[in-house]
Formats: C-alpha cells, sequence, structure tokens
C-alpha cells in the first residue's frame, strides 16, 4: 500500500519520448522513493496549454480540461488531480474555479461533456506536484532519503511564471518565491537567494511563434545565473526547461556568447539526492549536460 | 468572417465597450481599468506592444473598435500572469488579452500574418485532432506556414536543435506517422462541437 495516492495528469510534453520526457523519468523515480502512487488518468486529453486560445475561445478550452476532471472522478473517485507541468495545472485549476463559480458555465460544460458520455461533480482537486511534495511531506520529511547531499552545486531556482502565477504555492509571495531554494537547501545544494531572474518570464510560447524577441527573455535568465555563479539552473516547469535549454546555441549565435549552462528540474535534483543513477533521474535527456549533478549520481554512497 | 463582422457592427453600433463586455471573455471587467499602467509596465514584452492592455482598455472605452481588433498587440501576451496579480483591481487581464485576440480572429479582423496567430490557431487544431498534442507535427507546421521553399530554410537553420532533442530522446520522428493520442477521439470531437454551438449561442453568434 503506497503511502500518497493520486490521479495522475502528466500533460502532453511529458509522454514517452515527447519534450518533458526527461521530467516525467525523475518523477517517477522521485515517487518511488517517496512511496507516492501515481495513477494516470485514462484517456486524459490536452488541457488546451496557455497558447490554444485563438481557435478555442472560453467554453471549448472549459469543457477540455472537464473531460479529464470526469474521466478522473470516475475511475480515481476522492483522489487529487496531480499535474506535472505549469501549464496543465494552471489551465486546470482555473477551470476548476470558474465552474465553481458559475452555474451558467457549469450547465454549459455538463451539456458539451454529455456528447462525450461524461459528467463532472465537482469533486477533485487540481494540485502541482511541488504543491503535493510541500503540503503533503514538508521539508523535513523530504530530506530524510537523502544519501547523497548535492554538496558543491550552486542552483540558480528558477521558478519562472506557470507555477508562481495567478495561483502560486500557498504562502508564497508572487515576486520572490521561496520554495525552490528551500527545496535546493533541503537536498544540500546551495541556493542562489539573491538570482534576480528568479520569476521572469522565458517567454512561452512565443518562444516558438516570435523567437527574436523571447531570446532576449532567456538571456537575460541565463545570463544572471552566470553572474550569480551558478553551476546550473533548476526548474520547475516544462516549457521554462525546454526554452532555457534549447535555445543557449540560437542564443550564442544572436549575441556572441558562449552560454553552456545545464537546466535541470527539481526531480532530478531529488532523484540524484536520494540515490538514483544518472539513468533514473533522467540526466540522459539532457541536451546540455548536467555533469556536476552526474558526478554525485555515479558516487558509491559509503555506508 | 466578413458576415459576423458587419452583423457585430450593426448590432453594437457606436458601443464597442458594450460588445467587448457581452462578447469577450472576462469583458465585462473592462471597464474596472482605472489607468494606473502597472500592468504595461509589468508585461515581458511590453517594449512590443504597440498598445499595451492599459491603452487598449481605454481605447475600447473610447469605441476605437477597428483599431483594437486590428491590432496585433494582444497577442504579444506570453500568459505570465505578472499583470494579473500585479493589478490593483484584480482584473483578469491575461484572459482579456486572450479573449481579445479570440474575438478578433474569429471576425476575421486579426492580423492575417501575426506569428503567434498562427501558432496559437495551429496549437488547437493539433491538440484537437487526437486529443494530445503532436509536437513534431506542431514544430514543422510553424516552419511550414510560410510556403515549403522558407520551411525547409527554417528547418534547416534550427537543424542542431531538433538533432539535441533526438539526441537526448526528447523528440520522436516516428510522431510524424503516428503520434500520441487519446481513444475516444470521436467523444472529443463531438463534446467540442457541441461546446462552439452553446458559446456561439450565448454570445449571439448565431443570431
Amino acid at each position: 500500500m503506497a503511502k500518497k495516492e493520486y490521479a495522475f495528469y502528466p500533460g502532453c510534453s511529458s509522454q514517452l519520448r515527447a519534450s518533458a520526457a526527461n521530467y516525467m523519468v525523475s518523477v517517477n523515480s522521485m515517487c518511488k522513493v517517496l512511496d507516492i502512487k501515481l495513477t494516470e488518468i485514462p484517456d486524459w486529453n490536452c488541457c488546451g496549454a496557455s497558447i490554444g486560445y485563438a481557435g478555442s475561445g472560453e467554453l471549448a478550452r472549459h469543457v477540455l480540461n472537464a473531460r479529464n476532471f470526469a474521466l478522473s472522478e470516475q475511475h480515481l473517485p476522492g483522489q487529487d488531480i496531480v499535474a506535472t507541468c505549469a501549464a496543465c495545472w494552471l489551465g486546470a485549476r482555473e477551470t476548476k474555479e470558474k465552474l465553481a463559480a458559475s452555474s451558467t458555465l457549469l450547465a454549459d460544460t455538463q451539456e458539451a461533456l454529455k456528447e462525450a458520455g461524461l459528467t463532472y461533480k465537482g469533486e477533485a482537486e487540481i494540485r502541482h506536484m511541488v504543491e503535493v511534495l510541500i503540503e503533503d511531506f514538508g521539508y523535513e520529511e523530504l530530506a530524510k532519503p537523502v544519501v547523497k547531499p548535492l554538496e558543491g552545486i550552486k542552483f540558480a531556482g528558477y521558478v519562472g511564471c506557470q507555477t508562481n502565477r495567478p495561483f502560486g504555492i500557498a504562502g508564497e509571495s508572487f515576486e520572490n518565491p521561496m520554495y525552490l531554494d528551500k527545496l535546493v537547501e533541503t537536498l544540500g545544494g546551495e541556493a542562489v537567494t539573491d538570482y534576480d531572474q528568479k520569476v521572469t518570464c522565458c517567454g512561452g510560447a512565443l518562444a516558438f511563434s516570435e523567437p527574436e524577441k523571447s531570446q532576449k527573455q532567456i538571456k537575460d535568465i541565463v545570463e544572471s545565473a552566470y553572474d550569480h555563479g551558478a553551476d546550473m539552473i533548476v526548474t520547475p516547469c516544462p516549457l521554462c526547461q525546454a526554452n532555457v535549454e534549447i535555445y543557449q546555441s540560437e542564443i550564442n549565435k544572436r549575441y556572441g556568447t558562449k552560454f553552456n549552462m545545464p537546466v535541470t528540474y527539481y526531480s532530478q535534483l531529488m532523484t540524484v539526492a536520494y540515490g538514483g543513477s544518472v539513468k533514473e533521474a533522467g540526466l540522459d535527456g539532457q541536451v546540455i549536460r548536467a555533469r556536476k549533478l552526474e558526478e554525485i549520481a555515479v558516487k558509491v554512497v559509503k555506508k | 468572417m466578413g458576415d459576423l463582422n458587419v452583423e457585430a457592427v450593426e448590432r453594437y453600433r457606436n458601443n464597442f465597450l458594450k460588445e467587448v463586455e457581452e462578447r469577450v471573455e472576462e469583458g465585462h471587467w473592462v471597464k474596472m481599468c482605472m489607468q494606473c499602467g502597472v500592468c504595461s509596465g509589468s508585461c515581458p514584452f511590453g517594449p512590443h506592444w504597440a498598445h499595451p492592455p492599459q491603452e487598449l482598455f481605454m481605447m475600447i472605452r473610447a469605441g476605437r473598435r477597428e483599431e483594437v481588433l486590428t491590432s496585433d498587440s494582444m497577442w504579444m501576451c506570453t500568459s505570465c500572469y505578472n499583470c494579473v496579480v500585479r493589478c490593483p483591481r484584480q482584473l483578469p487581464i491575461t484572459q482579456i488579452m486572450h479573449g481579445l485576440a479570440t474575438y478578433a480572429h474569429r471576425l476575421g479582423l486579426a492580423p492575417k500574418n501575426q506569428p503567434t496567430r498562427k501558432f496559437s490557431v495551429l496549437f488547437w487544431n493539433n491538440c484537437t485532432r487526437t486529443g494530445r498534442v503532436n509536437e513534431l507535427k506542431l514544430t514543422l507546421g510553424l516552419y511550414f506556414s510560410d510556403g515549403f521553399i522558407a520551411g525547409i530554410k527554417k528547418a534547416w537553420a534550427l537543424r542542431h536543435i531538433g538533432l539535441g532533442l533526438l539526441l537526448a530522446k526528447r523528440l520522436n520522428p516516428f510522431e510524424l506517422i503516428k503520434g500520441h493520442g487519446c481513444k475516444d477521439k470521436k467523444g472529443i470531437h463531438a463534446m467540442l462541437k457541441k461546446a462552439y454551438e452553446i458559446e456561439n449561442r450565448r454570445k449571439g453568434f448565431s443570431s
């Protein structure tokens, strides 16, 4: 019997061989250690993400999210829905709140859901994986399984936008959230606490459509990490991770910089600190290798 | 699309604020803006907006319909929600920007070649086709949206990014043939069709 059980909403980028596949690998390893059972919501669909708005309009977007809720309530009753992707979490949370606030919107959503043979009951809570770690476990509990403290690595905690705004993690400030730094310290790493690009937007989907504008954002994010002596960036968001990691080579071309800063997930840090291998931490899925983390991962722990 | 616009002009003659209130997502908040400018100052893409949110709100109230709906400004929104959390009156600015963009798109007034408008439509069609995003088709779709030659050039210029992801096993070439998808595609399509129908009725598009 697992200690904690959740209905899991992985989102499109976390699927096999998709852009955040390594995030998923590390989340699975981390959950194994913490005795968390994530059960994928059967036949879940895309949340529409933040950029689908032109085609979707308001109701269709909410209906997409409501379908996932309804499936979760039907197959995994009583479980909170947990998302690892920032945009999935935000979109789903917004839908949940909107449906609770408007009986008209709820009735319209139910009418559309009926076409797929579903009904939404409004029971399941929507939570982010980080929320679960902090609220259901807490830093002390998360420190217990640490066998390889991340000593000697300096992390720039890049929280980004959507795990921070508009909902954020309970009790944290929008301007200077501390949870990621605290998480790094819990794992024995050193957090760059005055990292000034902590909550800067990476450009989101506009990194694809209008790259020259968003690359300026990404440049600032990476540059500041270097300026503060960070060895790598750590983030809770799959789009932040992808944007900030894979466009560094483009930015080097555009601005003549020599960026080569690894961008990792909190779950990769946790997996390594908990004794996981390079593979279990999904570190083989980095475009820019996180060598310092790999060195710790291959170290043999003396008992 | 053109007919929709003519119909809207007739219906809301000289009252663009009312049109926005009734037809744009969260549009009823527009009149609450007190013109402090915190949204515009907080926006990471602020320098790229011809008319930042504060200005758009004023223009809506001033009835400058054509100028607002043909603007490419609201397409600059990266959905970072900085404006939302800082707005002293707690206006859902991000949603209003998306709402304005969507409405302008539906009326056929949004700038045709605005790259984020194209990407947004591409994304929605991509994810609703099978119920899940096909990242490879989405990326190639964007590259090739300006024609075949332009697409080849873009794909070639960014080839090392694709290769990096491929080597990291974060890109699957077989997605071109068969990507991820939901089992109940039929149900999803029927459900979305119904949702459009209801929304058109609610917003008076069908009358």
